[in-house]
């Protein structure tokens, strides 16, 4: 951030994006701290963020071009990581931490089943704004037979590479090139990190373009034909031309590191990296294709959707009239067409009149078998709120102000006073000068009390910019132990004074 | 209208039913067929039939021999399906969002059965709709949205003080398609099941009408009657038009649809 002279705030782009890129973190952090809470395990021992992160890579490993895992699959592939992390405890432990592991990264319990996280950036008249950022981690995406899979977002994978906010394409080659360095220089063990950050790359590549592809499928006309996707399927081409010879030439190399290490450990690791390298080349064939299947897609596609007859009569474009417009107006504005679409294009309700026989036929009906205990209830997960609203030093500090010995003062007089301290020490005064309004002297000589803090409304009208009201005359009084004492009075003598 | 007999009011009245009752169609039912053909012959009739509907808070769109007799709610009647009532279930805190999710379900799904305006404006043409098509769709077109917006170089996050600003896209992206649930449907409040809700809720109305296998929730398959695409054409989508002309928002009329690139690669849509 950088202030300059007229004390406006300008916050840079590079730290929201810097923010942004720390709050796809924070789930994970999240999931350590809250950890605890779990009562059906003692959740001391394992790491969460760690399994986290393991979870986020098998569900990226297993994306291809149609389907993800789903959250079994994921699940059971955790659980070597779990079970290394607390051997002792039973399986069943292990694949319920992966539950809910999995799902907290999902966010069940949540509508948007997202996480959200506050930025600020510089509004167009150079004031603060405060913006909110969502994002998912692992997404739940219904696939073709609708069961339900898990694809990793593309935070997640940006979370997970660790590389944050840059372009794929760049990345690719930064991670090709550290890797053929790697192995010249024989460090397999971070030649097989790079080999897998390139394996990320890939895939996530492989995500950009299926996009496009299958929008291409639905719809000719939303994607640019002419120049925008032919270039992106002669560079990927061409990428995965240039990456399938480097691979090769990589795979050659360490197999050749593999055969001549003498080390058992050099020689297991050259051989994991050979799996990994191979998995890459696999991956770049099933992506050349589908790139080669797209041509003809956009022909198939381009017969039925462009050579059907000239409009017969004028009609509403409901696609790019009326759905696009609504959507890019905001939700408040947006329940306005939407609203009038649907009452429109809904048909009639029919009220339905009562009748003897339909009422007799519904009371006849047998009752339904229903599960005496019903479904079963998900625990929920409580999360202590700070319900304190004011600090102990700000109670402390109106303390001080109401005791100070002398005469009762007014509401107005404590206002300013409490104000020249701190402002926000204004409100907990106003409210404890009407708990005092309320203070029963009987209560106070019952337990005890010395001294028991009143207030009184004189009629005086309290002139404040931020409460309304009648001026308080507020002060301590000494409550008398021994002879019925009368509260008012005190105050009431000084009402002259004040 | 001093010809009219009384047995005439009661004809009309009784097409004006059979109107009420989507499923019904002339086809198969000689006396609607009838009072259909009548409608189109006899003015007189016509217009008995226009006034009957008029005064139940109605308004004829069309009669026809495939579509029957197509009545729809004028504002504010009796007969109206309103918004509240169908978004009734959801909870009150993501009300508002709800409303305008639904909302923009059945748009969408008019949308899918009729791509092009030709396809609206073609009598014999039936459109096919499913809930993976139509959420697919809608997603699509959220990320065309997005790129462009992208593209401008602006932040386009929401404002944490105002949600209620936020792009309509973003609600639609920002929600999930599915969501696992015990029972294995799709969950009420994911994107999916608030398309098939509206799918549902088209083929109860008459509107829509499944076809083949029931299938899985994802991919069962419907397809457009007569009826809808008068409702759509004649109705629905003229009061969104014209109330997205009211907002200021000037969609381009153009034969041949609306969303389309542009020389720069920009989707180009509703010439905002």
């Amino acid at each position: 951030m950088v202030v300059d002279g007229t004390a406006s705030v300008v916050v840079d782009d590079g730290v929201a994006r810097r923010l942004k890129a720390l709050a796809c973190t924070a789930p994970l952090h999240e999931l350590d701290q809250r950890k605890h809470r779990l009562e059906w395990v003692d959740a001391g021992r394992y790491q969460m963020a760690e399994i986290a992160l393991q979870a986020i890579d098998q569900v990226t490993l297993a994306m291809d071009f149609d389907t993800g895992a789903d959250q079994g699959r994921v699940v059971r592939r955790l659980a070597p990581f779990i079970a290394a992390q607390a051997p002792g405890a039973p399986a069943a432990e292990h694949e319920r931490i992966g539950h809910w592991v999995v799902e907290n990264l999902i966010n069940v319990g949540s509508v948007d089943r997202g996480f959200q996280a506050d930025y600020g950036t510089t509004g167009p008249d150079g004031g603060y704004v405060r913006r909110r950022f969502d994002f998912k981690l692992l997404v739940e995406l219904a696939g073709p037979d609708g069961e339900i899979y898990l694809r990793a977002s593309d935070e997640a994978i940006n979370v997970l590479v660790g590389a944050l906010d840059t372009d794929v394409e760049s990345a690719q080659v930064a991670a090709e090139v550290k890797l053929e360095n790697l192995i010249s220089r024989g460090r397999l063990g971070d030649a097989r990190l790079a080999a897998e950050q390139a394996r990320y790359r890939t895939v996530q590549y492989a995500e950009a373009l299926r996009g496009r592809l299958d929008s291409t499928r639905r719809d000719v006309r939303s994607v640019d034909w002419l120049s925008a996707v032919p270039e992106l399927i002669d560079e990927a081409l061409r990428h995965i031309e240039s990456r399938y010879r480097a691979e090769s030439a990589i795979l050659a190399n360490i197999a050749d590191a593999r055969d001549t290490a003498t080390e058992p450990g050099r020689r297991r690791q050259a051989a994991e990296l050979v799996d990994v390298v191979g998995d890459c080349i696999q991956r770049h064939t099933q992506l050349q294709t589908r790139l080669q299947e797209a041509g003809a897609t956009f022909r198939a596609e381009q017969d039925r959707q462009q050579f059907a007859g000239r409009p017969q009569r004028a009609a509403v474009d409901v696609f790019g009239q009326l759905l696009t417009p609504c959507l890019e107006l905001d939700a408040a504005t947006a329940a306005g067409p939407t609203g009038t679409f649907f009452s429109a294009g809904t048909g009639l309700r029919v009220p339905s009149v009562l009748s003897l026989t339909g009422l007799v036929e519904v009371l006849l009906e047998p009752p339904a078998d229903r599960d005496p205990l019903g479904e079963e209830l998900s625990e929920p997960e409580l999360v202590a709120l700070d319900t304190d609203r004011y600090s102990d030093e700000q109670w402390r500090q109106v303390s001080a102000l109401l005791a100070e010995p002398g005469p009762p003062r007014r509401l107005s007089a404590a206002l300013e006073r409490a104000r020249a301290l701190d402002p926000r020490l204004a409100e907990l005064v106003v409210l404890r000068s009407l708990h005092a309004l309320g203070t029963s002297v009987a209560t106070a000589r019952s337990q005890g009390d010395e001294r028991v803090c009143l207030a009184v409304d004189d009629g005086a009208v309290l002139r404040d910019a931020e409460f309304g009201g009648a001026d308080l005359l507020v002060g301590m009084v000494d409550v008398a132990l021994d002879e019925p004492a009368e509260p008012d009075e005190p105050t009431g003598r000084d009402e002259d004074a004040a | 209208m001093s010809g009219i007999r009384s047995q005439d009011v009661e004809s009309a009245s009784r097409l004006v039913a059979l109107g009420m009752r989507p499923k019904l169609v002339p086809a198969r039912d000689p006396g609607y067929a009838e009072l259909v053909r009548r409608y189109g012959e006899d003015d007189a009739f016509k217009d008995v039939v226009q006034r009957v509907a008029s005064g139940l808070g109605l308004v004829v769109l069309a009669v026809g021999p495939q579509s029957g007799a197509v009545v729809a709610a004028t504002e504010e009647s009796i007969f109206e399906i309103r918004m509240d009532e169908y978004a009734r279930r959801t909870a009150l805190a993501n009300r508002q969002a709800d409303k305008v999710l639904h909302g923009l379900a059945h748009l969408a799904v008019a949308a899918l059965a009729f791509p092009r305006p030709d396809d609206l404006g073609n009598d014999s043409y039936v459109g096919r709709v499913s809930v993976d098509q139509v959420d697919a769709a809608v997603r699509e077109a959220c990320r065309a949205l997005q790129e462009r917006v992208e593209g401008t170089g602006e932040n386009s996050d929401p404002l944490s003080e105002a949600p209620e600003l936020e792009a309509a896209w973003r609600a639609w992206s920002r929600r999930p398609p599915a969501a696992a649930t015990k029972d294995g449907r799709a969950g009420d409040a994911t994107t999916r099941g608030i398309v098939g809700k509206a799918l549902r809720f088209l083929a109860d109305q008459g509107f829509l009408v499944p076809v083949g296998a029931d299938g899985q929730a994802g991919t069962a398959t419907f397809r457009t009657t007569a009826r809808y695409q008068v409702q759509v054409r004649e109705l629905a989508s003229r009061r969104a038009f014209d109330e997205l002309l009211e907002l200021g928002v000037l969609p381009v009329t153009s034969a041949l649809g609306t969303l389309r690139p542009t020389a720069d690669g920009a989707l180009e849509a509703g010439g905002v």
